[in-house]
């Protein structure tokens, strides 16, 4: 890997490593929560911005984690690193068996397939009340969220831990990003972008392939649900809903599909837009449309996208 | 010479039309073998069925001495079956040399830069492969049959869109491949065929109307009916 690509992304992590230390109280809570969400967008970006396959269904992979985790805490008395080991876990199994049935399908249908499910994974978290509290949601007290790991004591409710750890989280999914995509199987999601029944000509199982990057999505998804959950406290129907499908698309569209910081640098501009039009209007959302619009024409292929096709061609 | 490839009964229909029809079909190994025959004779659809990109509708293939019918087409690739297509089929996005490492399996390496040689193309490694000229991108599909180290190579048309002088050049790399590989080869263009081919087949409406060695095809009424009347 070459010099620039590894200064660049570990730059960007220490940036925001830095930044805690200049930021207010407010900020870091707002980069906590933008860092954990990131990673969902980072998954979700292998699928659709490598693969070029577009799912309407990723709330339910986050929801999985989110519930793993949070069930696994409050209900069944799993410690937090545990608790976040099993609700990936989980996000792999889901997805692998909802990304076998809906990888039949291809194109629209594959984007309703997909939807479908997540809906019907909607259903059953509002279903299961009792213990999911519906949309009024699970709170996670404080005493869940403390655990010790390697003899070390840590509770999730430090806001400086928080962010450190969602840091930490991360750069690992930076990481494992770069790793999947640089690898013989990236160059081969790629292929099945541009040209499918081309690469099944040369002798790739791109049904298997597909898996591979509808997997990984997922369990990218279920690793930020379940840190979000913990980190955050709080596990609500909402997450799971179909809004929860659609931002992953919108962050990943608006920094930059298929390149591997996009994602990163989508969810934060769109936190930090609603942000800031919720500042001075009610209409926060019609703001952030124009916002979106305008981006679609000038930058279409989101903005570390552009750049790179116009300055930047070695960006991964 | 042993047999590479054999087809028994192989037929497709699309609807009502019978586009292959109960062809008994062999091929040793080593062989150059042409397959002509008019425009919708079948000659695409044959040798689809034999590459996997689309089903029998009954018959079967046996490849290598393995009955390949029900494998998809990916395995059938892996077995060494090499389909290079008529309508050029590349990444348009992607460069020449990352067209042929995918096809060498090697991709995000300069595995492909041989292949791109030997069908001189050496030149064009880096350009976006959407971007070469027509004849260009035939090569291109052949240097990327090439790259998947065939035991059989199917060319459908390769020669289409190429100079005289890319088809003198062509002739000599079909030469040169069949020294270890079988090469299936449709084409239109008979000095070509004449040159190339130990054995022609000759397809019409779907079934084998003549076999036999290039003299005995030329001299042969009834294909000179069906095809070569023309030429
Ligand atoms: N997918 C398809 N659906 C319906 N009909 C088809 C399909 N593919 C081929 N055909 C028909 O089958 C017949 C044989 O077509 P095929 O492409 O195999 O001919 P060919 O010998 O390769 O012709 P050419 O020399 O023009 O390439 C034609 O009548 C064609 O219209
Ligand atoms: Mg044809």
């Amino acid at each position: 890997m070459s010099v620039r690509i590894i200064l660049l992304h570990a730059g960007v992590i220490l940036a925001l490593f830095l930044m805690q230390f200049l930021a207010s109280d407010y900020v870091v809570l707002t980069f906590t929560r933008i860092m954990v969400l990131a990673i969902y967008a980072l998954g979700y970006n292998i699928l659709f911005g490598y693969t070029g396959l577009l799912s309407l269904g990723h709330a339910m992979f986050f929801a999985t984690g989110l519930y793993g985790a949070a069930l696994g805490v409050t209900r069944f008395g799993l410690g937090v690193p545990e608790a976040m080991l099993v609700a990936i876990g989980l996000g792999i199994i889901v997805s692998t068996v909802i990304g076998a049935v809906s990888l039949r399908a291809s194109g629209v249908a594959f984007m309703i397939v997909t939807l479908m499910f997540s809906q019907a994974a909607f259903l059953t978290v509002l279903y299961f009340g009792d213990y999911t509290r519906g949309d009024e949601g699970i709170v996670i007290s404080d005493e869940f969220r403390r655990f010790s790991l390697f003899g070390l004591e840590a509770d999730l409710a430090n806001p400086v831990l928080r962010y450190n750890l969602a840091l930490a989280f991360l750069a690992l999914a930076v990481a494992v990003t770069l790793a999947v995509i640089r690898s013989r199987a990236g160059h081969v999601l790629v292929a099945i972008r541009e040209n499918e029944s081309r690469t099944a000509m040369l002798g790739y199982d791109t049904a298997r392939y597909k898996l591979l990057a509808f997997v990984l999505s997922g369990a990218f998804a279920a690793f930020s649900g379940a840190s979000y959950a913990l980190m955050f406290a709080y596990a609500g129907s909402t997450l799971a809903s179909i809004q929860y499908s659609i931002h992953p698309l919108l962050w990943t569209l608006l920094g930059g599909a298929a390149t591997v910081l996009g994602p990163v640098l989508g969810t934060a501009l769109m936190f930090l837009l609603v942000d800031f039009a919720s500042g001075f209007t009610s209409a926060s959302l019609l703001v952030v449309g124009v916002a979106l619009i305008l981006l679609v024409l000038f930058f279409p292929k989101g903005i570390l996208g552009t750049l790179r096709q116009r300055y930047l061609p070695w960006l991964p | 010479m042993s047999l590479l490839l054999e087809t028994r009964a192989l037929s497709r229909s699309f609807g009502g039309l019978k586009a292959v029809e109960a062809v008994d079909f062999s091929l040793s190994r080593g062989e150059v073998r042409a397959v002509i025959g008019p425009n919708g004779a079948g000659k695409t659809t044959f040798v689809s069925l034999i590459s996997g990109r689309i089903a029998p509708s009954s018959g079967s293939i046996v490849f290598a001495g393995e009955d390949v019918t029900a494998l998809p087409a990916f395995r059938r690739v892996q077995r060494g079956i090499a389909y290079t297509f008529q309508i050029t089929s590349i990444y348009a996005n992607l460069t020449a040399e990352e067209n042929v490492a995918l096809a060498a399996h090697r991709p995000g390496t300069h595995a492909g830069r041989d292949y791109l040689a030997r069908v001189g193309l050496a030149d064009r490694a880096a350009q976006r492969s959407g971007t070469l000229s027509y004849g260009h991108q035939r090569l291109l599909e052949v240097a990327m049959g090439l790259a998947l180290r065939p035991k059989l190579l199917i060319l459908d048309e390769p020669t289409q869109g190429l100079s005289d002088s890319e088809i003198e050049s062509f002739i000599g790399l079909v030469r040169d491949v069949a020294r270890d590989a079988t090469v299936l080869l449709i084409e239109h263009n008979m000095p070509v065929v004449m040159t190339l081919a130990h054995r022609i087949t000759v397809l019409d409406r779907g079934r084998i109307l003549a076999e036999g060695r290039p003299e005995d095809i030329r001299a042969s009424d009834a294909v000179q009916r069906a095809y070569l009347g023309t030429g």
